[in-house]
């Protein structure tokens, strides 16, 4: 929406902001230093609005929690953007300056009344008119979410509705202003600066551009296919109906880490070729026709990450590599010699430099200038820029470039609804000390390490006869795992809880659902349907006997 | 109210932005003052008295890491009443707690020609070393409660709130609520306290253990710069390397994402890089 994929602000506009609304994240144990970040605003005046389903360490220290159904964020943010406009609280001067299509957006959410959006979000109307006030009003305010707005089947709608909100009340662009994913993953950012978006060149650039496409030509000395590739959705499809064959996967756990796994493996099993790089024999790389070992990226070799205000930080080998465990890029660029392709075995810095020449966002960072300034915020577009720490600053100028549209964007609920046959919704997250399939998280010797278990209210578990710590059976239309039940204030009755950390354990993706955002190809992990069934008596005293 | 305010300090005059400390200025004019419990990321505990310096028309020595400088205001840093003042808390200090692994208190110690013997003697309370996870280790016996891991455990940093000072006199000591084990307190082990402890008190379990073998050699470690492999914050990690083997980690406290904390995955959660079934 607005050319590149970034947050526009830096941590530190969290320090001087008025207003923190944070919504579907749990930064203080999914993002923990972003949410110190957090706290030195809020110590310094900033009030804090967490949008979460779940009571969680960030809740506890927000001066409101609006505790919504899971997926009715549109909903809640729709309806705030409704009173702003009805109260003539937006910045008036900001919307006619910098943006467009306001008209159509102020007539779409004419509808969307706090009453109408209290009956989807379960968060009363006069809260909802509060607060939408209260950002209204403030001088200056920051929007940052996680994965519970982008692991929806609408997710980039979702994200729009926030860029709404934002528009609305000129917070972005400024100081204390801003819109902000928190990257989940160490370099997720750099890998979509680098291009790994199926219809992207490094920075963003457009593969579908013949212009773009040259530069990038000239200085490979190839042609390159004019056409997209694939997202990890579309993959799925070409291998279930046989137009893709071969898969190499990088430092990934699809098997363990995808919504529907059981259906992952099922593809993958079809593949005539299967190829695993990553640093351990994961269940993936079991399942593969070669694994090639890695080297551990942040310990082991040479490169940059890009983390969620923009900075690209170098990483650098701490020590060596065990056994025949080798750097990515010696992997990839031996690979490519071993296909017939004539390329130079070249080091990390090499490849960058080659790379920020192509790249304007990148152009003016060397390794030596992100060593001496604790790493750089792009774009830096010469080696005399200082970098970046505040995008779209041109929407405040005289001239401001393309404007920002308003989206019109409709609440839509998660696909899987609660349903007599499986009567609740889950949903998924992380728990501080540890993350994602846990293969980082489950070698060091955590005290509070005792595996998965689900949260679920006590109501809910009384009416079925679940004793706190019973393993229950839990089904979906997809799989069933066995999980011990804790009995948690933490979600609202009919919603349960659990993370993907303990694979071995308990397989939560053999639950979720693969519904993806078309645009953004990321799964619906916050919102499957499940029923929760007591174990059989006979099978239980059977497991006792001796 | 003005924005600037003139002082002299050792007798040298200086011109400071309005809420400057008297530390700070200090820095300023070259005559920098030692501190124990002052930390550029913590909010000023005023708790151990190694900074003071004679303030001409006051009463007392004042801490000068929490004193705001103020038009006209004459300091002086050396002056023998200071030195004395800075002799006998480093002689106290040294009579009640082991300061091998405290750099600042053996240089205090050392600049103040204190006496390590002269409090030897008198009556002390054993402190234990309590050592009930194996993520970090609490040796008691080396606090000299300094503040700096409750600052930071609270609204400096982490937020947690998980420890505080608990009892009087000689029984005052740290405590993560009700004298439990840190397994059953409200601690996340982000292990921030560890990162601002100046005396050892507070110290990872692979370092105490590697010391408790005499195999942790400071020469033998090497210290390289990088960024955490767990969640998109990017927080710069210093891995702390002897054999090959990550022993230590900790962040620039200067550095614009991290301030000097981690979370518990970036200190504590290297383990994975180097199990050997890999």
């Amino acid at each position: 929406m607005f050319g590149s994929g970034g947050g526009t602000s830096s941590y530190e506009d969290f320090h001087r902001t008025a207003f923190i609304f944070l919504v579907g994240s749990n930064a203080a144990e999914a993002h923990p230093i972003m949410f110190h970040h957090m706290m030195k605003g809020v110590h310094n005046g900033a009030e804090l609005v967490v949008v979460d389903p779940r009571t969680t360490l960030t809740t506890k220290k927000a001066h409101e929690h609006l505790r919504i159904a899971v997926g009715s964020d549109i909903a809640l943010v729709n309806a705030m953007a409704h009173v702003i406009i009805r109260d003539g609280l937006y910045h008036q001067e900001f919307v006619e300056h910098a943006t467009e299509n306001f008209d159509a957006f102020k007539e779409h959410v004419r509808d969307w009344t706090p009453e109408r959006a209290a009956a989807i979000t379960g968060i009363s109307a006069a809260r909802i008119e509060a607060v939408a006030r209260r950002y209204a009003l403030a001088p200056s305010a920051m929007i940052a979410w996680t994965l519970g707005i982008t692991e929806h089947h609408n997710a980039v709608d979702n994200v729009r509705a926030l860029i709404n909100l934002a528009l609305l009340c000129g917070n972005v662009g400024r100081p204390g202003a801003g819109l902000n994913p928190l990257r989940g993953q160490n370099n997720v950012q750099g890998g979509g600066d680098m291009g790994a978006l199926p219809g992207r060149l490094p920075g963003f650039q457009d593969l579908t551009d013949a212009e773009v496409r040259e530069r990038f030509e000239q200085a490979w000395g190839v042609a390159i296919n004019p056409e997209p590739g694939y997202d990890q959705t579309q993959m799925f499809e070409a291998i279930a109906d046989g137009r893709l064959k071969g898969l190499l996967v990088i430092g990934e756990n699809p098997v363990q880490s995808d919504a529907n796994a059981r259906h992952v493996r099922s593809l993958l099993q079809k593949l005539d070729a299967l190829v695993v790089q990553d640093i351990f024999l994961t269940a993936t790389a079991e399942m593969a026709d070669v694994v090639l070992p890695a080297s551990v990226s942040f310990a082991e070799s040479e490169g940059t990450y890009t983390n969620s205000e923009r900075r690209v930080q170098r990483v650098r080998p701490a020590r060596k590599a065990p056994g025949e465990a080798r750097d990515d890029l010696w992997i990839l660029q031996s690979l490519a010699r071993t296909m017939g392709y004539d390329w130079p075995i070249q080091n990390a810095e090499a490849i960058f430099d080659e790379m920020r020449h192509l790249t304007i966002l990148y152009r003016g960072m060397t390794y030596a200038r992100l060593e001496q300034l604790h790493g750089m915020q792009w774009p830096v577009p010469d080696e005399t820029h200082p970098g970046s720490p505040i995008l779209h600053e041109r929407l405040w100028q005289e001239e401001t470039g393309p404007k920002a549209p308003f989206a019109v964007v409709d609440w839509d609920p998660p696909v899987e609804q609660a349903t007599p046959e499986f009567p609740f919704l889950l949903t998924t997250g992380r728990r501080l000390p540890f993350y994602n399939t846990g293969v980082q998280s489950n070698v060091y010797d955590h005290p509070h390490n005792v595996g998965e278990w689900m949260e679920m209210h006590p109501s809910d578990a009384q009416r079925l006869g679940i004793e706190d710590g019973e393993v229950v059976a839990v089904q979906s239309a997809r799989g069933r795992v066995e999980v011990p039940i804790h009995y948690s204030d933490a979600v609202r009755a009919g919603t349960v809880f659990m993370t993907l950390h303990f694979p071995d354990q308990v397989m939560t993706n053999d639950l979720t659902i693969d519904a993806t955002d078309p645009k953004s190809g990321t799964a619906e992990f916050k919102a499957a349907a499940v029923r929760i069934d007591r174990i059989a008596m006979a099978g239980r005293s059977g497991r006792k006997e001796v | 109210m003005k924005n600037k305010v003139t002082l002299t300090i050792d007798g040298e005059t200086v011109t400071v932005p309005a809420g400057t400390t008297l530390r700070a200025a200090c820095d300023l004019v070259g005559h920098p003052v030692p501190t124990l419990c002052w930390h550029e990321n913590l909010t000023a505990a005023n708790a151990c008295r190694a900074c003071v310096v004679e303030l001409k028309g006051s009463r007392t020595l004042v801490a000068s890491c929490s004193r705001e400088a103020e038009e006209g205001m004459d300091v002086r840093t050396n002056s023998e009443r200071v030195l004395n003042s800075r002799k006998v808390v480093a002689e106290l200090l040294l009579s009640t707690s082991k300061s091998e692994l405290a750099p600042d208190l053996l240089s205090l110690a050392q600049t103040a020609a204190a006496d390590p013997d002269r409090f030897s003697g008198g009556a002390t309370w054993e402190q234990p070393v309590l050592d009930d996870n194996n993520l970090y280790v609490r040796d008691l016996s080396r606090c000299i409660l300094c503040y700096r891991c409750v600052e930071a455990c609270g609204d400096d940093a982490q937020n947690t709130f998980a420890i505080s000072v608990a009892g009087r006199g000689f029984e005052a000591h740290i405590d993560a609520g009700f004298g439990r084990a840190l397994p059953e307190s409200d601690c996340v082990y982000c292990g921030n306290c560890v990162a601002v402890c100046p005396t050892g008190a507070l110290i990872g379990k692979t370092e105490w253990t590697l010391r408790q073998e005499g195999q942790w050699v400071d020469d033998n470690i090497t210290v390289t710069e990088t960024v955490c492999s767990y969640c998109g914050v990017g927080c710069q990690l210093n891995l702390h390397v002897l054999d090959n083997r990550i022993v230590k980690v900790t962040s620039p406290m200067d550095h614009p994402v991290t301030h000097g904390m981690l979370c518990v995955k970036g200190r504590y959660g290297y383990e994975f890089v180097q199990i050997e079934d890999k």
